[in-house]
């Protein structure tokens, strides 16, 4: 295998080899870890019998804030003792001036009763509160959940979120109203919450590769497809109502299209060809490029309509060209992995196949590019540092070619996927002869796994 | 004469076995019958008494059935007996049913009954109708032993197996090397003949790729690698309608270690029977 050297990629060979994926301001602009600052989530209680299912409830919230990286967690053990449960719990530390407001803007924390400055203050150093209880009201759990800015100075301009939320009585509803509290936090600053996206991957443990789906944490895993072949490399149209993927039933790979709503398959003409594979959407939905030899020879990069009618060559060049990605802000260009220049590499081309460029230097392999929903960035598995095969998961900002390694060697890490909140990233990692599939932040930090049964790669987040 | 008559009885009696009862009733008819010409014992207990002659009243006397017996009684399926019989006294009419009609007053025919069968014999004459049965059981022949494998043809998926050899490729590559154009020159003779033998059959040809590349760019790998195994032999003149190139990337590997012995053996073109 030839190693071409750096020479002509300098900026992008010095910035890889300073640059640590935390410390990195592409990776910390991208999620956005600098500025949220610190919150304090104490453990809400129940009324009568919602108690029961509060260890549920605190679990979670605390998990989906902590999970989307935007905040540092203030640890329980600092908090005060006094936890408000309602607004009407914080008292403004004046006992005799009960309905004046603005006198003293800045009071001193004389009184007993709870106030903002409990939890601005020291030790607990927060920016955020949030606080409420659960009962049971009309057969439903029901939350009462409060989200405070805790640096301001009075309660009516404190309050960022004040809002039930309902749920059934057990652990699930439970699990509800807390997700839909904290994607309600998350949103309040700024962010959006991953509660509610799935993941479409490839999973063996029927023993055949059949097409899953998950939540976003791994939960609620069901099988999509039943073809007790090969079904392998999904995408999923940007709606995400549909999945396309790689089928051998018929014998030769070829593109099957499924309702993700139905489960059930749509018309897609595969042209006669010994591959059609590799199928990613448009932003608009309406066309799909794949990897096909519709025209004979090696395997290209073609377009066509989103049922397969229409087809349009767009690469022509004597060697393989493979996992064409449709830029999903712009939709005008496409990322592809080829061995037009040596080993496998990433390049980028026009939507109609005009101004192919080089995007990876060369070194080692490169392949599975992802887009970052901000069309600027993607994610991609590369060798480089290590021996054919052992890739891990880089991030490059795709006009500076500069590039931030997010995984070191600790197995065969492959197939990243942008979540839709672009801060986190899932792929699957091979141990031994395990492979399965984790999520990360995009700074390579809070790995977390989400599948453990059978073998699990190429993971799809969407909507 | 009445001695002959009263051996099919017996016969009947012991052949019928199972069905003894019913073949009691039949002996007692026939010796019934018998009894207008000749004294006759009953036919189940020990040897019977020598026929007693006794002279008919009428003047004319009905057909005397001398003999009517199957021989042998018993066949395969498939197999032949033969009946004989013989009918002396005056007779007009004299016939075996089922399934052959008039006959004259003495002879022999073969019969190939598919299930037993109860031949009747009756002869008509002035004075009068006699009649005795004849009865051909037909047992199974045995299953015939299983066709020697020597002597069974090969199947296509037998021929490829042992004839037709993997062809080898480098890494990242779809080139046909040297050792995999002699194993492919050879492989073209082997497929031209097993595919005139087999003039339905298509062979596939699957790509494969070893661990170490992309998913997705084994897949376009393999692809190449099957269509230049195909190109290869078309050009030695096998029908290119009659191969198929499959691309299994590293879907299906012959060998799931790490190591490069392991990687090249995945690295192949292999021929399977296609449908």
């Amino acid at each position: 295998m030839t190693k071409k050297t750096s020479s002509l990629f300098p900026i992008l060979a010095i910035a890889a080899i300073v640059l640590s994926a935390q410390s990195n301001k592409m990776v910390i602009d991208m999620i956005g870890k600098a500025g949220k600052g610190t919150i304090a989530i104490p453990d809400f209680r129940g009324a009568a019998e919602a108690q029961q299912y509060m260890g549920t409830f605190n679990s979670v919230l605390w998990s989906e804030i902590e999970g989307s990286g935007l905040f540092n967690m203030a640890p329980k053990t600092m908090y005060p003792l006094q936890v408000p449960q309602t607004p009407q719990d914080f008292k403004p530390p004046q006992p005799q001036a009960a309905p004046v407001r603005r006198n003293a803007p800045a009071p001193a924390p004389t009184a007993k009763a709870p106030w903002l400055t409990d939890w601005s203050g020291p030790p607990v150093n927060a920016t955020y509160l949030a606080f409420g209880y659960t009962a049971v009201k009309d057969n439903q759990l029901v939350l009462f959940g409060w989200f405070y800015n805790v640096t301001q100075n009075d309660i009516s301009n404190a309050q960022a979120i004040g809002k039930r939320y309902f749920g059934s009585i057990d652990d699930k509803g439970a699990r509800k109203i807390a997700q839909e509290f904290a994607a309600d936090i998350l949103k309040s600053v700024g962010a959006s919450s991953l509660a509610g996206t799935k993941i479409v991957f490839v999973s063996q443990r029927t023993g055949t590769k059949e097409i899953w789906t998950m939540d976003y944490d791994g939960s609620n895993q069901k099988q999509l497809t039943s073809y007790r072949s090969i079904s392998t490399m999904p995408s999923v149209s940007p709606d995400g109502t549909k999945v396309a993927f790689t089928s051998f039933v018929r014998g030769t790979p070829e593109i099957l299209l499924h309702s993700l709503e139905t489960g059930r398959r749509l018309p897609f003409y595969n042209q006669a060809a010994s591959m059609n594979a590799q199928v990613d959407f448009t932003p608009d939905g309406k066309s799909v490029v794949f990897s096909s030899t519709a025209a004979g020879g090696y395997a290209q990069i073609y377009r066509a309509n989103i049922n397969g009618s229409g087809l349009q060559r767009l690469t022509n060049v004597r060697k393989v060209e493979v996992e064409p990605k449709v830029n999903p802000k712009t939709g005008n260009e496409i990322v592809f992995v080829s061995g037009r220049s040596g080993p496998q590499q990433i390049f980028k081309m026009s939507i109609d196949g005009a101004d192919i460029v080089q995007l990876t230097p060369g070194e080692g392999q490169a392949s599975n590019p992802s887009w970052h929903p901000d069309g600027q960035h993607i994610a991609f598995a590369w060798t480089r540092g290590f021996e054919p095969g052992n890739f891990n998961i880089f991030i490059m900002d795709v006009a500076t070619r500069e590039v931030v390694q997010l995984t070191h060697g600790a197995g065969r890490n492959e197939n990243p996927t942008w979540a839709p909140d672009g801060k986190h990233i899932a792929f699957s990692s091979r141990h031994g002869s395990s492979t399965q599939i984790y999520s990360m932040l995009a700074d390579g930090t809070d790995i977390k796994p989400l599948t453990t049964q059978g073998q699990n790669n190429m993971p799809v987040w969407s909507k | 004469m009445g001695s002959q008559s009263r051996m099919v009885s017996q016969n009947l009696i012991v052949r019928l076995g199972a069905r003894k009862v019913s073949a009691i009733v039949l002996a007692l008819s026939l010796s019934l019958f018998a009894a207008g010409c000749k004294k006759k014992a009953p036919a189940p207990p020990p040897p019977p008494p020598p026929p007693a002659k006794e002279k008919p009243a009428p003047v004319v006397e009905r057909p005397n059935i001398t003999q009517f017996e199957a021989e042998p009684g018993t066949i395969e399926k498939g197999q032949a007996s033969t009946l004989r019989w013989a009918v002396s006294g005056q007779a007009n009419n004299i016939s075996i049913a089922p399934g052959i009609g008039s006959v004259d007053a003495s002879g022999n025919r073969q019969v190939y009954p598919a299930a037993t069968t109860t031949y009747t014999l009756t002869a008509t004459g002035p004075g009068g109708t006699s009649t005795s049965t004849a009865t051909v059981r037909v047992t199974n022949p045995p299953v015939p032993p299983a066709p020697t494998p020597a002597v069974a043809a090969r199947t296509l998926a037998d021929i490829l197996k042992s004839d037709v050899q993997d062809a080898f490729f480098d890494y990242d590559k779809s080139d046909i090397r040297e050792d995999a154009r002699a194993v492919l020159t050879r492989n073209a003779d082997v497929l031209k003949s097993v595919l005139s033998q087999f003039p339905n059959a298509v062979v596939i040809v699957e790509g494969h790729a070893d661990e170490r590349g992309s998913a997705e760019y084994n897949l376009g790998l393999s692809d190449r690698r099957a269509t230049a195994a195909k190109e290869f032999l078309v050009q030695l003149g096998v029908p290119a309608d009659r191969l198929k190139p499959v691309s299994y990337g590293k879907e299906r590997p012959q060998c799931t270690e790490s190591n490069e012995g392991c990687w090249q053996k995945n690295r192949r073109a292999h021929f399977e029977a296609g449908q």
